[in-house]
């Protein structure tokens, strides 16, 4: 069942909405700087949604099943968030309009920064970052410009945990520094040892995550922070595994300096097929004239009658802007929400059901699955997709194999530090009857791994596509359903 | 609630654990730390959250309560319901990046015609999948650019009619690397063309950054202007609003690298500043070192045809350190937004858009030039913006429009000192004539007072 791309379906002439005809008079055009040609698509507005309702039913998302993709918080998306960012009040405003006019605005970003200051302990946010990757960038050049501001010049490497995501590397190499790996000893926490070797005037930071990729509390992260500071170091949090930290522990007490926050993960705003997400940066004190600006602070105290003025703040050595304007505003709006709804309570219990449901889910593959760094695990636990006596089979078969029962497959081979990794994250969000189903789905499949493997190596048989060939993907590499020279034509 | 468990389900939970409780689930964080109270706002059923954030929403005057002439990066453009009623499907909004395709078709075909619909607007060979906004990608050109000469050329030459917070956060990304000059935008000088930059083009040059329209809204044939840039073999960046490609030579065609921007105007609502549609297109040469998701199609073993993320090797999750980007999350729901609005518009809508946001935006420059102590600049060619000279604070004169209910342009003296008493404004599809005679009407009796 292939759908034809929006250049198959188009037909010339066909116009999908009509505008109103000018009301003034024309004005005359620049003749030779006017396009030729304008090689897209027409379509009837029809045609548009019955394509896209199409493309729609080809996708696994939250709202159809259970996706337990590590790492990346799958929990339900409130409806409700979504009516909120669209409210016209908020959906219509200009990012550059006079403070006076958007005081609503002002005071919903004021008070999530706020929220976000208590939940993580921090005490200055910016919300400017787009997302994670974004954070961390913010994060890591912010200690970079807290080391030159002190005229330390000799810090050129940072730490990162060989159980790192990705990015954390990518960003400290894109901020100028040398990437320095530690290992993880036999329970899944930085290597201590390992770390204090590694610890000298040279050492910019460290970038931990926790709990971190394995799902694991850094059992000596007091220490591990500590290490790094008695070096000189700051510590930088990738926030990514926040969910399972509200109201159980606040960053700031355990030592880091800054930490970034995924509103599309631990507060629930959607991941939308990619994005966007939003990421922001949370400080201590110290660092607060670094982050980017602006930020939202309150310019005239309110009173009985008058609420506060809000209004925006330039940090003074600021690293400077990292995306224009001010920030996914619209992200915001949904965690405003989410914490909203929540509150204090309810935010602890997102944490402890999350944790909950993990180890349950780990209580009940534990056994059957190889389990590398047994322990209590936060909100995520990582297994080996792999068996000795069935070694025709990969974590990517069980993957695949997964879709065949209706389920989105798991993060795979992340992190790196497990053989043939499958990195579970149920969310708190989940029944314990889909969690049941979902184990004995896997028990099922870790027997027709060892009683038919080809069933997985074949894994999906019921998808609207088989396994794709991503080598022939990046050997033609058609980018583009109509080439500009065909075009032209 | 969005936490299902009854108080038995979780019992039998914990027994199969074998924990007996939750809080010892968490006996591996530290004890003086553990179970912070937090000091939050008591938490609220849906319909007192609702009524809460809708008094806040009315706090604010937005472009439908005023006549908005604001742009300036951001615009105020008509979004088709269609387009939204596509975001709502939790099908696409309630999934994520798409690592396993077979179960992601959806979202990879409608990046891959994301990706088609902008490699044709821009003239270029291929598109990523997105970056962050038109800030960023203009950034991440730079990477590509420092990366392509392998560091070797330090030089990035920019124009001052580039957006100022694109230069800013360019200048953020640039300072992770040593040595880099970024020169040309001398803000004292707003009006220079590109021509104008040519002299600080040398051999070490590796990247020059135009703006098509520039921030002032002007518009230049770079047919010229890009050969003389590759002559010292540099490469070239056009930052462009895609909607003024409906009407205009595209970046391709007058012969630029990378063309990159702000998607906003695509049908993405301006939500005080975000999420928007960083875009960012590259001729052949430049793909294998685009930063970002790309999605290429490909065969099952079937023959069906499907897609796929592809050249992932580029990545940080492949590459780590030696990543072209960190990117991961990206903007794909704003993407989609652009692709159906593209989709739905079309050949002749977006044309139609452009060029009702020509015609609107000459119209206003032209009466406001009447107006005694206003003056615009009516030969340089512009697209559907204008800088307008006043005879006041543009502060002074937005506060008199905004009492009469017009949000006015720019103050361009916040980016500009040269440019005291300049206005910047943008005029779309959304203003009628009777909004421009209400916005002159306001000027004339400003400039009577
Ligand atoms: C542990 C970790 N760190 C960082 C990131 C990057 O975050 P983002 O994708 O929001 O940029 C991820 C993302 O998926 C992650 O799992």
């Amino acid at each position: 069942m292939t759908e034809p791309t929006i250049y198959e379906l188009s037909s010339p002439g066909r116009v999908g909405v009509r505008y109103p005809q000018p009301d003034v008079p024309l004005a005359e055009l620049p003749q030779d700087l006017v396009r030729q040609d304008l090689p897209l698509p027409e379509l009837s507005e029809l045609n548009v949604i019955r394509h896209f309702m199409h493309l729609s039913h080809l996708n696994y998302s939250i709202d159809s099943g259970f996706y337990p993709l590590g790492s990346c918080t799958m929990k339900y998306n409130p409806k409700i968030n979504e009516e909120m960012a669209r409210l016209p009040g908020f959906a219509y405003t200009h990012p550059l309009q006079p403070i006076e006019t958007v005081q609503g605005n002002l005071a919903l970003m004021y008070e999530l920064q706020e929220y976000l200051k208590e939940i993580t302990g921090f005490d200055a946010v910016t919300l400017q970052p787009a997302a994670g990757a974004q954070g961390e960038f913010t994060g890591v050049m912010i200690i970079r410009a807290y080391h030159k501001s002190r005229g330390d010049s000799k810090r050129t490497k940072i730490l990162v945990p060989d159980s790192a995501h990705g990015t954390n590397p990518a960003t400290s190499a894109m901020s100028g520094y040398e990437v320095v790996h530690i290992p993880s000893d036999s329970r899944g926490n930085v290597d201590i040892e390992a770390l204090r070797a590694a610890c000298d005037e040279t050492v910019a930071g460290l970038m931990l995550t926790n709990p971190n990729t394995l799902g694991l509390f850094e059992e000596q992260v007091v220490e591990v922070n500590r290490i790094v500071h008695e070096a000189g170091g700051l510590v930088y949090g990738d926030g990514a595994n926040l969910n399972a930290l509200l109201g159980i522990a606040r960053p700031a007490d355990l030592g880091f300096d800054i930490m970034h926050i995924n509103l599309h993960k631990t507060f629930s705003t959607p991941h939308g097929g990619g994005g966007p997400g939003s990421g922001p940066v949370a400080v201590k004190a110290a660092f607060k004239e670094f982050l980017p600006g602006p930020i939202v602070e309150v310019l005239e105290e309110g009173d009985e009658e008058l609420p506060p003025v809000f209004g925006f703040y330039q940090p003074t050595q600021s690293i400077g802007r990292v995306k224009a304007f001010h920030g996914h505003f619209g992200m915001m709006v949904r965690a405003y929400t989410y914490i909203s709804i929540h509150g204090a309570e309810g935010l602890r219990k997102v944490s402890e059901y999350a944790v909950l449901n993990a180890n349950y889910l780990l209580a009940r593959m534990r056994g059957t699955y190889k389990v590398p760094y047994d322990r209590i695990c936060k909100h995520e636990f990582v297994v080996e997709g792999v068996w000795d006596d069935a070694p025709e089979v990969h974590a990517l078969d069980i993957a695949k194999r997964l879709m065949d029962y209706n389920f989105h497959p798991p993060t795979n081979y992340f992190p790196l530090i497990v053989r043939e990794a499958l990195m579970i994250e149920p969310t708190e969000t989940e029944t314990k009857q889909t969690l049941d189903r979902f184990a004995d789905v896997m028990l099922k499949i870790a027997e027709e791994a060892h009683q038919q493997p080809e069933l997985l190596r074949e894994a999906p048989h019921s998808t609207p596509v088989g396994r794709l060939d991503e080598v022939k993907a990046a050997k033609e590499l058609v980018l583009c359903c109509w080439l500009p020279e065909e075009a032209k034509n | 609630m969005y936490t299902p468990h009854t108080d038995s389900e979780r019992e039998e939970m914990l027994k199969v654990i074998g924990v007996p409780s939750i809080e010892s689930l968490f006996a591996d964080v530290p004890a003086e730390y553990r179970f912070p109270r937090l000091n939050l706002p008591e938490p609220l059923s849906e319909m007192e959250v609702a009524a809460q954030l809708q008094e806040l929403a009315s706090i604010n005057e937005t472009t439908r309560d005023l006549i908005c002439f604001l742009g300036a990066g951001a615009y105020n453009h008509y979004v088709p319901a269609a387009v939204d009623a596509i975001l709502r499907r939790g099908e696409f909004y309630t999934a994520y990046t798409p690592y396993q395709p077979e179960v992601s078709q959806g979202t990879l075909q409608a990046i891959f015609e994301y990706q088609s619909l902008i490699a044709n607007l821009t003239g270029m060979d291929a598109s990523n999948a997105s970056h962050y906004d038109g800030a960023t990608a203009t950034a991440e050109a730079a990477v590509l650019a420092y990366h392509h000469f392998r560091g070797k050329r330090t030089r990035f030459v920019v124009s001052p009619s580039v957006n100022p917070q694109y230069r800013a956060v360019l200048r953020t990304y640039l300072n992770g690397y040593e040595n880099l000059e970024v020169i040309g935008d001398d803000v004292e000088k707003p009006f220079e063309t590109a021509e104008d930059l040519l002299p600080l083009v040398d051999a070490n040059t590796a990247l020059v950054i135009v703006q098509y329209p520039d921030f002032f809204g002007r518009i230049q044939d770079l047919t010229d202007f890009a050969q003389k840039v590759h002559e010292s073999g540099a490469l070239l960046t056009v930052v462009v609003n895609p909607l003024a490609l409906a009407l205009f030579k595209s970046p391709g065609e007058m012969g630029a690298d990378i063309a990159c921007g702000e998607g906003q105007p695509l049908g993405i609502p301006l939500s005080y500043g975000g999420p928007y549609l960083g875009i960012f297109a590259t001729k052949k040469d430049y793909v294998r070192k685009m930063a970002g998701r790309l999605v290429g199609e490909t065969t099952d073993k079937e023959g069906r045809r499907g897609y796929v993320l592809t050249l992932t090797a580029r990545e940080q999750h492949i590459r780590r350190e030696k990543a072209t980007s960190n990117i991961c999350t990206n903007q794909g729901l704003m993407a989609l937004a652009a692709t159906v609005y593209m989709s739905l518009l079309g050949k002749t809508g977006l044309r139609q858009v452009a060029e009702l946001c020509y015609h609107k935006a000459h119209y206003t420059a032209q009466q406001i030039n009447q107006i005694p102590g206003f003056e615009v600049d009516l030969k340089t060619p512009f697209f559907h913006e204008f800088v307008v000279k006043c005879p006041d604070s543009v502060e002074e004169i937005n506060e008199y429009l905004l009492d009469n209910g017009i949000l006015g342009g720019y103050d361009l003296s916040n980016d500009y000192p040269a440019l005291k008493n300049h206005m910047l404004l943008a005029v779309t599809e959304m203003n009628t004539r009777e909004d421009i005679e209400i916005l002159c009407e306001a000027l004339k009796e400003y400039s009577h007072d």
